[in-house]
């Protein structure tokens, strides 16, 4: 087939890797971008999710908020964020920033809040305050459930960002957009490829970091998941879209 | 410079005809898409479910393939399916098939085990215990991978628009190509507006099904 001969050609081409605007360029970019968005959301959600999981409180609204903002369309906020003058990245890093807030806010919340209550009570018995609880028993044992949230978050915001070219900004969405522009399919083709791969790599790097921040006891959220704590609903689990599901 | 409202009834009004075109576009391959992934998840979750050493590489080439972002995964499919509706088809039934398989496997997990000795001391047979056993217990969980799947399939179709076919995302992109808002905000309202009325009408079919859960809500 041609159209894979020449995204094979495209992809052999030295320049369009090293090159101005090539995949170099554009993946740094992309990567920056998603740094910007992850790391806004996370500033937001983390203490959110960690005092709102000591406390206890808006369980309920913590759940339905991450799980309704799956019918936005982020495509949709994009291209409305780029109409306030925000023009492509600006808006993607919003918008990825915005669909990234839940997903932490819910994981960190589930992970806290599910500490085992003995535990919590022993560290109470033993005289801790409420901000040592926090920091030396439920953060430690919240970890592995955070760990998962961050990094679904990751590989969710990587995967919005290629839409910031469509609304004129960069990253490597480009490298599609410019291929449909021109009609240039292998260009296409090559860009979706490449674009996959990091997705791909990414998640698969990031499954290595989790493993190594999960201590062997907490190696929970797998299987061990369904000896719930706390009694959820349905499709309460927390980690909704790209929770990792290793074989 | 003349105004850019979010909003404008007379946008709405003057254009109905084209807005609910796409609008049917967009429900009827979203429906196509959660029908077709249905039928292909089924049977995988099902396998998965009983033969434990497939259920790793069932599930885990389902994740790969939902770690491809929709946008890379249209533009591998589009040159080689062409342009148009059949990539951005195939696209959104390759990501519902995970929240469908892994959500009915979790559901089929969850059947109590002595309902399914029960069963089987009463002299089922597999396929009568799979059917009339085991589904209708596993029922919760299927549904939910069904909302699950309906709704981000519904936001994840106005991607297509970058390979020429996205109901909704089409209007969305005319509208910022002119940067007229009221129609990108139109279009956005729709898509949540239809990925909840169809997420509210499974839940109800989920309800019908299972008339044995009067007070439990299963949310």
């Amino acid at each position: 087939m041609s159209t894979i001969d020449d995204a094979l050609v495209w992809l052999n081409d030295p320049y369009n890797w090293t090159g101005p605007g090539g995949v170099l360029e554009l993946g740094a970019e992309h990567l920056r971008m998603t740094a910007a968005a992850v790391g806004i959301a996370a500033v937001l959600a983390l203490p959110l999710g960690v005092w709102l999981g000591h406390t206890g409180r808006g369980a309920g609204v913590t759940i339905l908020v991450a799980n309704s903002t799956r019918a936005v369309p982020t495509f949709g906020i994009i291209l409305i964020l780029a109409t306030t003058g925000l023009f492509g990245n600006g808006a993607a890093i919003i918008a990825a920033a915005v669909f990234a807030f839940p997903v932490i806010l819910a994981n960190t919340f589930t992970g806290v809040h599910g500490v085992d209550r003995d535990v919590r009570d022993a560290a109470r018995g033993m005289g801790m305050s409420g901000l040592r609880i926090v920091g030396l028993v439920e953060l430690p044992l919240a970890v592995p459930l955070i760990a998962a949230g961050l990094r679904t978050t990751i590989v969710q915001v990587v995967a919005t960002i290629p839409l910031a070219a469509v609304a004129g900004g960069g990253g490597l969405g480009q490298i599609i957009n410019f291929g449909i522009g021109n009609q240039r399919y292998g260009q296409v083709l090559a860009g979706g490829l490449i674009i996959a791969a990091l997705a791909l790599v990414i998640d698969l790097l990031l499954g290595l970091v989790q493993r190594a921040v999960t201590p062997s006891y907490l190696d929970a959220p797998r299987g061990g998941r369904r000896r719930r704590r706390t009694p959820q609903p349905g499709p309460a689990r927390p980690v909704p879209a790209g929770e990792p599901g290793r074989p | 410079m003349s105004s850019n409202p979010w909003f404008s009834w007379d946008y709405v009004q003057t254009n109905w005809d084209d807005i609910s075109a796409r609008l049917v576009e967009h429900t009827t391959l979203t429906i196509e898409a959660v029908v077709i992934g249905f039928v292909i998840a089924l049977p995988l979750a099902a396998l998965a479910a009983n033969v434990r050493w497939l259920s790793g590489a069932i599930i885990g080439t389902a994740s790969v393939l939902y770690t491809i972002p929709s946008l890379a995964l249209f533009a591998i499919l589009a040159p080689i399916l062409g342009i148009g509706r059949t990539p951005v088809l195939v696209g959104v039934v390759v990501y519902a098939l995970l929240v469908m398989i892994r959500n009915t496997v979790a559901g089929l997990a969850g059947v109590d085990p002595d309902v399914v000795d029960a069963a089987r001391g009463l002299g089922y047979g597999r396929a009568r215990l799979f059917w009339t056993v085991e589904m209708p217990n596993a029922l919760p969980g299927v549904i939910t991978g069904l909302r699950l799947a309906t709704v981000s399939t519904v936001a994840l179709v106005t991607v297509g628009v970058v390979v020429g076919y996205g109901g909704l995302g089409q209007l969305m992109f005319r509208g910022f190509q002119t940067f007229y808002r009221a129609e990108i905000v139109t279009a956005t309202l729709l898509c949540v507006l239809l990925a909840l009325v169809l997420d509210l009408l499974l839940w109800a079919l989920g309800r019908a099904m299972q008339p044995w859960l009067r007070t439990r809500s299963v949310a």
